[in-house]
Parts: structure tokens; C-alpha cells; sequence
């Protein structure tokens, strides 16, 4: 037995190499499937015959983006995430009868500006819809959504992940944007099963979402994960989208199927109940293990929603409550066709220029998106392009090493480790953002100044950064000087010190005089052990060697 | 006094002949006394008594000012009197007017019940933007008046609340010339807006709001003989309205002339920011010309409007009228508006389909009737909205789904909606070939005893009814029923005028020019005589 099971890991292995050198793009997965073996699906089973090309995933996403924005999308009543249930709520959220939906323009804009930061065309004209169904939190038995034609369409997401054996090897891939829609968010329910009663919540009723549709271009966990961490990126740089997933600023649910390349798509799951970026993956990529085992069971993946349970780390089926519905879309009589203008002179005459959406003026508005933030930054200040996505991945990191630059003289290569490595991990283990960073960036800089101007070693530097961290406020110099933690270079000091060393340790000397320059190094070590680390590295080598020659 | 114009009982007020509360009193007692005509669901009595007397303070304040202020003090600084009156001035014309709405516009606190089981104890939180604007204007509500239920109907018998009887059933004119009894021969009021016609007809109110979806305001006017105007599409607000169909339904004036229709359209009218879908006003003020010459302008008669059914009386006025504007010297053209007959097929599906989307709301949970069986959210939906519902509003909701269904979407709802298109471009090309306003009937003929209407289903009768009316919903035109004569029955008859969008005002003009030649008789004063109500002549006229 164990001999053979030998043999077909073996064969395994050799298939796998055998399927990366055919199939370079579907390397994520195949090693997701190799490397990790949850409880029920470990990896593929070769099947006894010839080896057909094997399935791969196929996943596409449906994202819905909360607008940020303070008010609803036709409502006036504001947007806040956990105010006290149904106190945001007004006539029109309630679908009270006769109220009217007022188009909110804000919401308008921040969709053409989405829709432009990913190369979309704007439909100069759209319309609104309604789509119903009955459901305790949509009040109005229908949701005004733009079935027909969504104010933006056919756009591309170009997004980039690390990849490779060392994970330091940028990955560039594209996802086409099939289409951004407008629509109304839902209300909440809240089921008390004890009681048997559901409870409504109309605070999020009528708040605007863009709906994202993203084609199945993907095809694994890694893939779509990255796709909507960039995608979370650019709403943020916009401002369009505050992207919290755990706050349901973002909701993304993956149509997930698996297939050999070239043949036609598997049926599809719809995976939902994701609420982390890490949990997408995770998602994705048991949904896709799971469908391959069922067909290689010789069994059928059935179109069906199914809920992530992230506890369990699997998806489930969801009692599907929409079952096969028929929305009975029909045109929003209430709401005129939505018009966008290219520009100031494509303005019927008489517009209100407050009231008006000008795509022009909007695209000349658009702030510095994050790849071209990352490229920048890699040009501008040669760092490492796996620098670049930690800077930009964090809220605020850009701009708290480029002010650290600019307070210091030292080059950004020294910097950045400072930047990406002590401050990050500090903000990590205290759960803080940049701007809640209690070492202001001239701080950080006249630290590393002093540093470079050789007041201090650099275990020294980490030492007072760590101190500056705890009491904020003291400046590095500040700090230096009440624990006396500035360079020892007393020549006479110092040399006293060194001929301790050297008298205590007479094989090492012996070594060195051998020629054996190397040991020198531990010498050194022992001078600083007995300075705690403030002894001039120089200055200590210098006499170390005059005393060992 | 109840039977004046609200042009001439405006002046009353201002003149000290009769004070606001007294003449809301006068109103009240009316509404008492014609209680069996049951044109009201609710009387609000108490708030018209309170608006009544602060129209009073305020008109008495004019009075005052007028001697001190305007006279002296105006000529002297050279500025015009209201940026110096304080709050309490006389508002406008229809300050201390009492007026009716039908219920199915909300009013805030009082309740608004569609003459629906669902919403029989509901009262919203807002008004109107139409009722708001009358109330600022100073005007008093007496109530809010009977309907169909959710305005589906053309005889407003289909409601919750019964039905309402025309207050021409007990005038002499009918009971005499056919010897009827009014308790059992009491004809309909038309629909769906019957309460807010009855009421301006019997001289409750001075001016009523109906809603028009497909003929709803025009239908009931021409039926009980008061003026109706179905504003352009857009033009009034619909913010507050209770829809039947959005794109179609309109807020509608009745009133007892056509210069008081205009007074109140020219108050209602323009932009609301609570409803995208309004324009703004035309910038002329609607005041009537009192001598509008027809010699320029081009009446068109379309021919498609000779339909089975139209009644050999209503054909006659329809004729009598057209030779009146020969006679005058405007030219006459017969007109084709050949996809007039299948408009009301095309109006069915798209307002059974846009109905069965705004019923979608009334799930007994935010508001309305909610049904005690709470087995499932399901369950409950679906007793709710059968106990909520009459069979009416429910078959429409059935074939409105079905018609939205995936399958049927492209077939009906998109068939309609083109074929709509097809009618309002009838419309265009006629009033682009130089036709200034088209001549109908409003309805085929004047109105049917209750007990031969209720023969047939409300959808029969909507058909027969709606036949003149609807396709000017379609196109999102204004028109305006004018009243013409009575039958032979004593009944009255009414004519339609339509007219190109936003040529509300002009319509209007042409109605009066009508208005001022038929001699059409009103519903006496006849207040000391209760449930008898006489015949006099308005306006003695020479054209005829």
C-alpha cells in the first residue's frame, strides 16, 4: 500500500510540472490545490487513464459598491453606517405612497468617476428601471435599479499581485467590466428566531450602490482577491466608496465555475457571504476544489447559491430564496432619462451648470490611481515594486514616506524599510491607521538623521524608535539624551574598552594574527555587548585592528 | 351665495359681503345636507373652521391696510403693496375659498384612504405639493371626496365607501322631465374622481382636485356639468398623488368656469423639485382674456371620434358647438387620428402593468391594513393584500404581472408602449398642420341610472367610458371638459377641447369662448330646500 501511494504522489508531481509548462496561467491554482488540503478535498485524483487537460476555475464578480455619499440615492436622508435602526429613514425610503425618487447627482458623479477610472464608456444616456420582488426589507415591492442601459459600460480593471516562488515577482493581469449600474440598496432584516419575528431596519433602504459586474476573467481565489483589492483601492483613492467589507461598503459575490481550457463554461455557483478580501479567496478557491471533485465523482455542480462559511472556511448551499424569479422589469416612469454632457459646450442652453454632470470636468478631477501611484513611486524613488504595493496598500503610507523624504537627506532606499517594516508592523500590532501614528514623520526623519550623522548605531535608531512610540511626543534627541544612548567615541574610553576585549580573549587575537580577519567581527560584537551598542563602529574597528596587528 | 363662481365669491370676501367662516358654515351645512350624494369620505370640519377664521383675520387686516398702508404710504415710496403687508395680508384669490380634494392625495394627519379597505385608517405625514400650494394660498379644505377605489373606475362605485351619487339626480330638470325617483333612479357621477366632481356640483366647494390617469377628472365633470382641466403631463406636481399610472396621471381641476379653472391652474402649475418629472410653467399669467376671438384659430374635428355608442344628443352638441365656431369665423377641419382605436387596448395593458408595480408596496408592513394571519411574511402579504384590495384593483394587478412577465415583456408591455408613441404622434401631426385645438365628446353620453351601470364589470365600463378621455393621457396633452347643455334626460353633456402640450391657458380661453354661448345652467342655492335642488340660468346668453 504504502509503496503505491508513493507512486502516485510521484506521478503527481511529475503531472503538475508537466501542467505548469503547458498551462502557466492556471499556476495558482494548481498550486492552491497542491499546497493546501482542507478536511474533504484534498488534492485532484489523477484520474487512471491518459491525463486530459484538467479543470481549471472560471470566476467572475458581482461587486456592489455603497456610494459614498451623505445622502440616499433618491432620498434626502443621510447615509451613516450604525445609527440606531430606522432613524434614517425618510418618506421615500419608508415607499410611503405618492412619494417621488429625486435623483441624487452626487451619486451620479461618483459613478462616472468610477466608471471612468476604469477605462468605461459612459453612456451619455441611461435609464432606471424597476425590478420587484417581495422582500420584508424593500419596502416598495421593487428595487430601481438600470437593467436596460447603466450609466457605464465596457471598462477594464488592470490589477497586479505577487506571485512566484520568492512572492516578489509582480503578476499583471486585466478583468473586463462588463457594467456599472446604478441602484437602491436594500433594507436589513433582522430574524429573531426565538420569537419567530423579523425585524426591519430602513437606515440602508435607498442608499445608492454601483453595481459592478466583473467578467469571468479570473480563475482563482489569488486572481479575484487581487482584482478586488486594486478595485478597492481606486474607490478609495476616488473617494467614490469607502470599500469596508466588513461594514458592507463592499459586497462581492463570486460566480465561480470550473472547465478544461477551450471547452465551453461549467455551470456556475453564485458563492455569497463574503465579507473580507482573504475570505474571497479562501471562498473561491474551496468552490472551485469542491465542483472539480464533484465532476470527478462523476457527479453534476448544480446552479445554486451558496453562502461562505468562514468558520468552517467552505461554502454551503443557501436555501435559495429567490428560487426562479421573474423581476418583471419595467421602466422607473417616475425618473426622466439620467444625460451626462462631455463637456461645458455640449450644454443645452439654459442648464443649470450646478445641476449638470460634465464628464470633462469630472475626468480632469480624477486623482492619481494606484497603479500609476505604485510606477511613480518606483521611478521616482527607486524603491522595490513590492515597496510600492505595501506603501499604496495602506491608507496614508505614500504620504507619510514622502514627508519623511522631504525632512531628511537620506536616500529613499533607507527609508523605506523604516517605513514599511518598524512603522507598519507597530500600526499592525496596535491596530492603528497612518494618521494615528504617534511618531510624526519629521520625527521619524530627525531619527534617522541622527543616525546618519553617527550620534547613534542602528540598533540604537530602533531602540528610540521604539521608545518614541511609547511616549509620544519626546523627540529623538530628546530621548538620546536622557538615557544616554549617544555613540561612545571617547578614543580613550574606547580603547580601554577594546583592550579588555582583547586581553580576555587571547585565541581570537591568535586567530586574527593568523589572518583569520574574520574573527575580528565577533571582537567587535563583544565591544558593543560591553557598550550597548553605542560604541563608533569605526572607531572600534580601527583600534581593534591596531591592537590585533 | 354656494352657487357663485370662485372669481365672484373671491370678491364677496374681499368686498365684507359674506366672511370666510360664514361661508365655510354655509359649506358644511351644504355638505350635511347632500350627505346622500356621499362625495365625501371625510369632512374635515374643524381644521376648515380654523382655516376659515384665519382667512377672516387676514382678510379684515387687508382691509385695513388697504386704507392705511396702500393709499398713502405706497404712492409715497413708490412700492408695491404686499413687500410691505405683514404675514397676516390676504393671501390671493382663493383665500377663505373652501375647496374639496379626492382621496387620493395625502394630506398631512388627515386621512387618505385611496376609498380602499388598505388604507382606510391611514394618515400621511405630508400633503401634497398641490395641496400644499392651495393651502398656502389661504383656501380652506372641507374634506376629502369619494372615488374609486385607487382611482380605477369611470363611475365611482367601485370604492370602499360606495358609491357616489350625481347631485343632477335630484334636480328638477331630471326628475321632473323623466319622472325618475331619485332614492332608486339616481344616475353616477362618472369616474374616478365622482366625489370631487359632486362636490363642486352641488355647491360644497368652490373648486375640487381630481386626479386624471385616463379620463378620471374630465369623465366625472362632464357628467355632473362643472369645468374640468387635465393639465399637460408635468406641468402640476404629482408629489403626494397616490399613483394609478405615473406616466400618465395628472392632477385635475374642476370648478364651476373656466376662468376659475384658470386661477387655480395658474397657482398649481410649474416646476417641484419632489417631482423630476414636472417642467417649468409657461411664463404668461393665466388670467384669462374676457374676450377671446376665435376668428384665428382652426378647430379640429377628429373623425375617429364618431364612435359606436355615442349618443344621438352628444353627437348633436358636439355639431351645435362646431357651428357656433363656424358661425364665429374660426375654421373648421375635420381631422384623422387613426390610431385613436387601439389606444385603450394599448392604455389597458400599460396601466394594469404599471399598477401592478405600485400596488407592490401595500404589503401591510410600513403603513395600511395588515391582515392578522402571520403564519409566514408570505402569508401575510397575501391575506393583506386580499382583505386590502376589491376585485378590480386585484385583477388588474393579475394582468398587470402577467403582461411584465419575461415571456409576455417584449409581446404587450413593448408592443404598448410603441404603439403609444403611434398616438401621440397622431396628436403632433395634426396640431403641427396647423390645428389649434381638437373638438370631442368626453363621454358617449350623458349619465347612466346606478342600477344599469353596475350591469356590467368595471372593465366594460372603463372601455365605454374612457374611450374620448384616454388617449390624451397617452400623449401627455392637456384637455378640458366643458359642459354644454342637458340632455333630454335633464342630465348635462359635456365637450372636450385638447389642446398641443403646455397650451393649458389657451385651452382654457377657447372653453370660456364655449362656456360664455351655451347658457349651460347650475345647480341652484338652494340651501333652504333640502334634497331639492332647482334649475337656474347662470349666465344669460345671446349666442344661442
Amino acid at each position: 500500500m504504502a509503496a503505491s501511494s508513493v507512486a502516485a504522489s510521484e506521478l503527481l508531481y511529475n503531472m503538475k510540472k508537466q501542467i505548469l509548462i503547458l498551462h502557466p496561467k492556471v499556476s495558482c491554482i494548481i498550486r492552491r490545490i497542491s499546497t493546501r488540503s482542507p478536511r474533504r478535498y484534498n488534492q485532484p485524483q489523477p484520474s487512471a487513464k491518459s491525463a486530459p487537460e484538467q479543470l481549471v476555475g472560471v470566476v467572475g464578480l458581482e461587486i456592489h459598491a455603497q456610494i459614498h455619499s451623505n445622502t440616499k440615492l433618491f432620498s434626502g436622508s443621510s447615509v451613516c453606517f450604525s445609527a440606531p435602526p430606522n432613524s434614517l429613514v425618510s418618506f421615500f425610503d419608508a415607499s410611503l405612497p405618492g412619494t417621488l425618487p429625486v435623483l441624487n447627482r452626487r451619486c451620479v458623479e461618483a459613478a462616472v468617476m468610477t466608471g471612468l477610472s476604469l477605462n468605461c464608456t459612459i453612456n451619455r444616456k441611461s435609464l432606471f428601471d424597476r425590478k420587484h420582488y417581495f422582500y420584508a426589507d424593500l419596502p416598495a415591492g421593487y428595487q430601481i435599479t438600470q437593467q436596460r442601459r447603466p450609466i457605464a459600460v465596457d471598462g477594464m480593471l488592470t490589477y497586479s499581485f505577487l506571485g512566484g516562488k520568492k512572492r516578489n515577482q509582480v503578476i499583471r493581469k486585466n478583468v473586463h467590466i462588463k457594467q456599472i449600474q446604478l441602484e437602491q440598496d436594500s433594507g436589513k432584516s433582522l430574524h429573531d428566531d426565538l420569537r419567530s419575528q423579523t425585524l426591519i431596519d430602513l437606515n440602508r433602504a435607498g442608499v445608492g450602490l454601483m453595481e459592478l459586474v466583473m467578467e469571468p476573467d479570473m480563475s482563482c481565489g489569488e486572481e479575484a482577491a487581487a482584482a478586488v483589492r486594486e478595485l478597492q483601492l481606486i474607490l478609495q483613492a476616488l473617494g467614490t466608496c469607502q470599500g469596508n467589507m466588513s461594514e458592507g461598503q463592499l459586497r462581492v459575490d463570486a460566480n465561480v465555475s470550473v472547465h478544461r481550457p477551450h471547452e465551453p463554461l461549467g455551470t456556475r455557483t453564485e458563492v455569497k457571504n463574503i465579507n473580507s478580501v482573504r475570505y474571497l479567496a479562501r471562498a473561491i478557491d474551496y468552490e472551485i476544489r469542491r465542483q472539480i471533485d464533484v465532476l470527478q465523482r462523476g457527479g453534476m455542480v448544480q446552479n445554486e447559491t451558496r453562502a461562505y462559511d468562514s468558520k468552517s472556511g467552505e461554502t454551503v448551499p443557501m436555501r435559495d430564496k429567490e428560487g426562479l424569479q421573474d423581476y418583471r422589469f419595467m421602466p422607473e416612469p417616475n425618473l426622466p432619462p439620467l444625460i451626462v454632457y462631455e463637456d461645458n459646450a455640449s450644454l443645452p442652453t439654459g442648464t443649470d451648470l450646478c445641476q449638470a454632470v460634465v464628464v470633462q470636468k469630472i475626468r480632469e478631477g480624477l486623482p492619481e490611481l494606484p497603479s500609476v501611484r505604485r510606477d511613480r513611486l518606483v521611478q521616482t524613488y527607486g524603491i522595490l515594486t513590492e515597496h510600492s504595493f505595501t506603501l499604496v496598500n495602506e491608507d496614508g503610507l505614500v504620504e507619510y514616506f514622502e514627508a519623511v523624504l522631504k525632512a531628511t537627506k537620506r536616500a529613499p532606499r533607507n527609508v523605506i524599510g523604516w517605513v514599511t517594516n518598524e512603522l507598519l508592523s507597530y500600526l499592525k500590532q496596535h491596530d492603528m491607521s497612518v494618521s494615528q501614528s504617534p511618531v510624526t514623520p519629521p520625527a521619524l526623519a530627525e531619527l534617522l538623521e541622527l543616525q546618519e550623522m553617527g550620534h547613534i548605531s542602528s540598533s540604537v535608531a530602533k531602540q528610540v524608535f521604539q521608545e518614541m512610540w511609547r511616549s509620544s511626543g519626546k523627540t529623538a534627541t530628546q530621548i538620546i539624551h536622557e538615557q544616554d544612548l549617544g555613540l561612545v567615541s571617547n578614543t580613550a574610553q574606547l580603547h580601554s574598552i577594546c583592550q579588555k576585549v582583547v586581553d580576555s580573549h587571547p585565541d581570537e587575537v591568535h586567530a586574527i594574527r593568523n589572518g583569520n580577519k574574520k574573527v575580528l567581527n565577533k571582537l567587535m560584537g563583544l565591544v558593543q555587548k560591553e557598550t550597548k551598542g553605542r560604541a563608533d563602529p569605526v572607531l572600534v574597528r580601527t583600534i581593534l585592528q591596531e591592537k590585533t596587528s | 351665495m354656494l352657487s357663485l363662481t370662485l372669481r365672484e365669491v373671491s370678491l364677496a370676501l374681499r368686498e365684507g359681503r359674506i366672511s370666510p367662516t360664514e361661508l365655510c358654515r354655509k359649506c358644511l351645512n351644504r355638505i350635511k345636507k347632500t350627505q346622500h350624494l356621499n362625495a365625501y369620505i371625510t369632512v374635515t370640519e374643524e381644521l376648515a373652521l380654523k382655516q376659515a377664521q384665519e382667512a377672516e383675520t387676514r382678510l379684515l387686516q387687508g382691509a385695513d391696510m388697504c386704507v392705511c398702508i396702500s393709499s398713502i404710504l405706497c404712492r409715497v415710496i413708490g412700492v408695491t403693496v404686499p413687500s410691505f403687508l405683514p404675514l397676516g395680508a390676504p393671501k390671493g384669490p382663493l383665500d377663505g375659498i373652501p375647496f374639496a380634494v379626492k382621496d387620493n392625495f395625502c394630506t398631512e394627519n388627515i386621512k387618505t384612504t385611496c376609498a380602499s379597505k388598505m388604507l382606510k385608517d391611514y394618515a400621511p405625514p405630508y400633503n401634497a405639493t398641490v395641496v400644499q400650494k392651495l393651502l398656502d394660498q389661504g383656501a380652506v379644505l372641507m374634506g376629502k371626496t369619494n372615488m374609486d377605489e385607487f382611482a380605477m373606475g369611470s363611475g365611482s362605485t367601485d370604492g370602499a365607501f360606495g358609491p357616489v351619487r350625481n347631485p343632477w339626480s335630484y334636480a328638477a330638470s331630471y326628475t321632473e322631465k323623466t319622472g325618475a325617483v331619485p332614492e332608486s333612479d339616481w344616475v353616477v357621477c362618472g369616474g374616478s374622481s365622482g366625489g370631487s366632481a359632486a362636490a363642486v356640483a352641488s355647491l360644497t366647494s368652490y373648486l375640487a382636485l381630481g386626479s386624471d390617469t385616463g379620463g378620471s377628472t374630465r369623465n366625472p365633470a362632464a357628467l355632473c356639468g362643472v369645468v374640468a382641466l387635465k393639465p399637460t403631463y408635468g406641468l402640476l406636481s404629482r408629489h403626494g398623488l397616490i399613483p394609478l399610472v405615473n406616466s400618465m396621471d395628472v392632477p385635475g381641476i374642476m370648478a364651476r368656469s373656466a376662468s376659475d379653472a384658470a386661477i387655480v391652474l395658474g397657482i398649481l402649475q410649474g416646476l417641484d423639485m419632489r417631482d423630476s418629472t414636472t417642467v417649468a410653467a409657461p411664463s404668461s399669467p393665466t388670467e384669462l382674456p374676457e374676450h377671446f376671438d376665435v376668428k384665428n384659430i382652426c378647430v379640429g374635428i377628429p373623425k375617429e371620434y364618431h364612435a359606436p355608442g355615442l349618443s344621438e344628443e352628444t353627437l348633436m352638441q358636439w355639431s351645435r358647438v362646431t357651428d357656433m365656431f363656424e358661425r364665429a369665423g374660426a375654421r373648421v377641419e375635420q381631422v384623422s387620428l387613426p390610431h385613436t382605436q387601439h389606444s385603450i387596448v394599448c392604455y389597458r395593458v400599460l396601466c394594469h402593468a404599471e399598477v401592478a408595480s405600485n400596488m407592490a408596496r401595500f404589503d401591510g408592513l410600513e403603513y395600511g391594513l395588515r391582515s392578522k394571519v402571520d403564519s409566514s411574511t408570505e402569508a401575510m402579504y397575501a391575506s393583506t393584500r386580499h382583505e386590502g384590495f376589491n376585485d378590480v384593483v386585484r385583477g388588474r394587478i393579475l394582468s398587470g404581472n402577467y403582461f411584465m412577465l419575461k415571456q409576455n415583456y417584449q409581446h404587450y408591455f413593448v408592443k404598448a408602449q410603441k404603439v403609444r408613441r403611434l398616438i401621440a404622434d397622431d396628436f403632433k401631426h395634426v396640431f403641427s398642420s396647423g390645428v389649434d385645438v381638437l373638438l370631442t365628446p368626453t363621454t358617449l353620453s350623458d349619465a347612466t341610472r346606478y342600477s344599469d351601470f353596475t350591469q356590467e364589470d368595471n372593465q366594460t365600463r372603463s372601455t365605454q367610458e374612457d374611450v374620448f378621455t384616454q388617449p390624451v393621457n397617452m400623449a401627455g396633452l392637456p384637455a378640458v371638459s366643458v359642459p354644454t347643455a342637458l340632455s333630454r334626460r335633464g342630465l348635462p353633456i359635456g365637450l372636450q377641447l385638447i389642446g398641443p402640450a403646455l397650451q393649458d391657458k389657451k385651452l382654457l380661453s377657447v372653453a370660456q369662448w364655449i362656456e360664455q354661448r351655451v347658457g349651460f345652467p347650475s345647480i341652484r342655492d338652494s340651501s333652504e330646500s333640502r334634497n331639492e335642488t332647482g334649475v337656474t340660468k347662470r349666465e344669460q346668453t345671446s349666442a344661442v
